[in-house]
């Protein structure tokens, strides 16, 4: 039997399976990294760089590294943590974030990261982006206000409802989602309430229709403890049977 | 309707500001336009906020309505959640709540009714009360009242805390809670929630009782102040339950004349457009509402405690019927008209409220499990509620998709605008007229307008912070000649340089 490979994250030994990357061995071990884009079920993306960790000095992306024997890897370190909150800022600012109101408040990954890295203002300017919700369909709307471009949707619908029905538009700071149709309606795709697509998305983007706040306040996924104990850290880990859809 | 509403010829005339007004909710000004041997010829009140609430919510889903407008005040948001669920109720086709959703809401309705009410007597106007007009400006507000009478102070604060607490139970939150959605509720209580706040609701009524006692005193030691000072005849509108009972979360509209006549009565609210009309007046961004059949010129009419207590046959709990007959007393078989009798009228409300909350924390449906409803979806949704300021009146249309397509929000202080403007107007013709204007005369105005508690928003609550500035400007040219200033700490001093006698000439 082989010696169990490990790298260490912030100083504690973590064990990893080739093949794996520090996000997954982490999350395995159940030691939370901040994340957005990165989902355990599926491949990593390595877009929104919340995950950003230190790798034998040099900052990496947790989701897209491969785990190596002997790695020593810092992440709850205040300069990361400092580059973590500019990234969330920034994804505050680009859209129209009104956490007050938001019926995903309290269960919303962005808002609870945000928490997470000690975020206390947007501190830079708004852009106020005008995008108008899209209720065309019978059981969801899509509020684009709120889109951070993940594309975890884009990425469900493809791979797993095998409709396409998400894709991204644009370059750079044009970039935005849109639906994959002549219209750009949502109304008009067979995106249905159950698709994979409508359970992934870390904001409030994409909602099920006619239905909000139902959860009292007190309640949500987050209201009583961090993202670091309750979000997809506690889900049953890949190696132990959960699903991942490559 | 007043004649100072406009003068002949303004242009001639000195032109005093009191702005901000303090003690009130949000942001107005006074301004008093006096000839030179001191008449007043003109009196307003101005309401100089906007707030957009309308216009912004178009696009949005209907759902989130109830969570977004409550943004309007950090004060009573419990009765914007509540009108606009109301409204949403009708969206979603829900034409009658659980037992649990409707008993739930007006929990929530009557713990924001009693913090609402305390926040204004205790913290606002109790200085008013206990002090003198001419008392220093510094030691007239609440720290004044810390300071004098400490126990008085300190059930204002635990009544208030107790009203936010009934809120947070059932809302998630003491302000900008989520309890009401679509078609009912998203929480019931639980047995140790509802023992929790049953543990000292008895206090509370004690205390509602005792605030009577004081507001009643007052009244006894100089009754012809209260008779006199700012009162006005007017019409009076406000819900009240189908047997005539006050009721501050649901019922049909009433309306009385100023000898207490019925005008309409048991109207459904969802008709408000017929009976209700809104006036544009070029100097107020606030419009003025007025009972069409009457007359923009006869028809404007009161809302709130003092208008509630006119309009209702009853009162459904026993402390508080037996204040509201030794209240309507006063009238002799008409309505009290004396508009400081809106501070007595508040608080036979707060007793109220206490009573309501009892009964209902004692009521086994506060625990039920069935919170919601729906029913055939509708496009367009008129929510109404006695909110602590008055009638309130939220209206939606949606499109096909869901989403906000116009809305028109009717807010209590609205209502209230012309008989705000009246009040002032017969204070300043009253107490003002022909004198030098000193601080404390001016602050007679304040306490006119504070009667009514307007709701401008909930900006200039702090201690002490009552600033104001009275210009003397010059015939033709509008140059300021001199200008009377009082600081947030209460400090007057003339802004140009001359001695404070100069007060004398504006």
């Amino acid at each position: 039997m082989s010696a169990e490979q490990c790298f260490t994250l912030d100083g504690r030994r973590v064990p990893f399976q080739d093949g794996q990357t520090l996000m997954a061995a982490a999350l395995d071990a159940g030691v939370y990294i901040p994340h957005l884009c990165f989902n355990p079920e599926f491949a990593p993306h390595g877009s929104c760089r919340v995950c950003l960790v230190q790798v034998n000095g040099r900052v990496q992306a947790a989701c897209t590294t491969p785990a190596a024997a002997g790695l020593t890897v810092q992440s709850e370190i205040e300069e990361l943590r400092e580059m973590r909150r500019g990234i969330l800022q920034m994804l505050f600012v680009e859209g129209n974030h009104v956490c007050p109101a938001c019926e995903k408040s309290g269960a919303c990954q962005l808002q609870a990261v945000a928490y997470y890295v000690g975020m206390q203002t947007p501190h830079y300017k708004h852009f106020y982006p005008r995008r108008p919700v899209d209720a065309s369909h019978p059981e969801a709307v899509i509020d684009f206000n709120r889109c951070i471009l993940c594309e975890l949707c884009v990425r469900a619908s493809r791979d797993v409802d095998g409709k396409n029905v998400f894709a991204v538009q644009g370059r750079g700071i044009q970039a935005r989602l849109v639906v994959n149709t002549p219209s750009g309606q949502l109304g008009a795709t067979p995106f249905s309430i159950h698709d994979k697509a409508a359970q992934v998305c870390p904001t409030g983007t994409i909602l099920t229709k006619h239905r909000g706040y139902e959860t009292p306040i007190g309640q949500r996924l987050y209201d009583r403890k961090p993202i670091s104990v309750v979000g997809d850290v506690a889900q049953l880990p890949e190696s132990r049977g959960g699903r991942r859809h490559d | 309707m007043s004649h100072l509403e406009t003068a002949a010829r303004p242009d001639y005339l000195c032109r005093i500001a009191i702005d901000p007004l303090s003690r009130v909710e949000g942001h107005g000004k006074v301004t008093l336009l006096t000839d030179k041997d001191h008449r007043i010829r003109q009196a307003r009140l101005h309401i100089v906020e906007f707030r957009g609430f309308e216009k912004f919510i178009q696009g949005r889903p209907y759902w989130e309505v109830p969570v977004v407008v409550e943004r309007l005040c950090g004060i009573c948001p419990v009765s914007h959640h509540l009108a606009a669920a109301k409204a949403v109720d009708q969206l979603v086709g829900a034409r009658e709540l659980t037992p649990t959703a409707e008993k739930i809401r007006r929990l929530m309705h009557y713990g924001q009714t009693l913090q609402s009410h305390a926040v204004h007597f205790f913290h606002l106007a109790s200085p008013d009360f206990l002090f003198d007009f001419d008392d220093p400006a510094a030691h007239r507000n609440v720290g004044g009242v810390m300071t004098d009478y400490p126990d008085i102070a300190r059930q204002g604060v635990r009544l208030r805390k107790y009203g936010q607490e009934v809120i947070r139970v059932t809302a998630g939150k003491r302000i900008h809670g989520t309890g009401a959605i679509p078609g009912g509720v998203n929480k019931a209580l639980t047995l140790q929630e509802r023992n929790y706040l049953l543990a000292d609701l008895d206090l509370m009524i004690q205390w509602g009782r005792g605030i009577l006692k004081l507001v009643k005193q007052a009244y006894q030691l100089n009754p012809g102040y209260f008779t006199y000072f700012a009162t006005i005849r007017s019409n009076y509108l406000s819900l009240a339950r189908a047997d005539g009972a006050l009721d501050l979360y649901h019922g049909g509209l009433r309306a009385r004349n100023e000898r207490g006549e019925i005008l309409f009565d048991k109207l459904d609210y969802r008709r408000y457009s017929q009976v209700i009309r809104e006036q544009v007046k070029p100097w107020s961004y606030m419009k003025f509402p007025f009972i069409h059949s009457l007359g923009s010129e006869q028809g404007w009419y009161r809302v709130g405690p003092l208008a509630r207590i006119n309009n209702c046959d009853f009162i459904p709990t026993p402390l508080a019927e037996e204040e509201r007959r030794e209240f309507m007393a006063l009238g002799d078989g008409q309505p009290v008209h004396m508009t400081l009798a809106y501070h007595w009228a508040r608080m036979i409300e707060l007793l109220h409220a206490t009573e309501a909350i009892k009964e209902l924390l004692l009521d086994p449906d506060i625990f039920g499990e069935e919170r919601v409803v729906r029913g055939e979806m509708a496009r367009e949704g008129i929510g109404v509620i006695e909110a602590p300021r008055g009638t309130l009146f939220h209206h939606y249309r949606i499109n096909e998709d869901g989403l906000i397509e116009k809305a028109n929000l009717i807010v209590s202080t609205t209502n209230n605008n012309q008989a705000m403007n009246e009040s002032i107007r017969q204070v300043a013709e009253r107490y003002l007229d022909g004198k030098e204007l000193t601080e404390p005369l001016l602050n007679q105005i304040e306490v006119a307008v504070r009667a009514y508690d307007p709701c401008l928003s909930c900006a200039t609550h702090a201690l002490g912070r009552m600033p104001l500035i009275v210009e003397l400007v010059e015939e033709g040219s509008g140059a300021v000649v001199n200008s009377l200033a009082r600081d947030v700490d209460g400090t007057v001093r003339n802004e140009m340089g001359l001695p404070p006698e100069g007060a004398s000439s504006v």
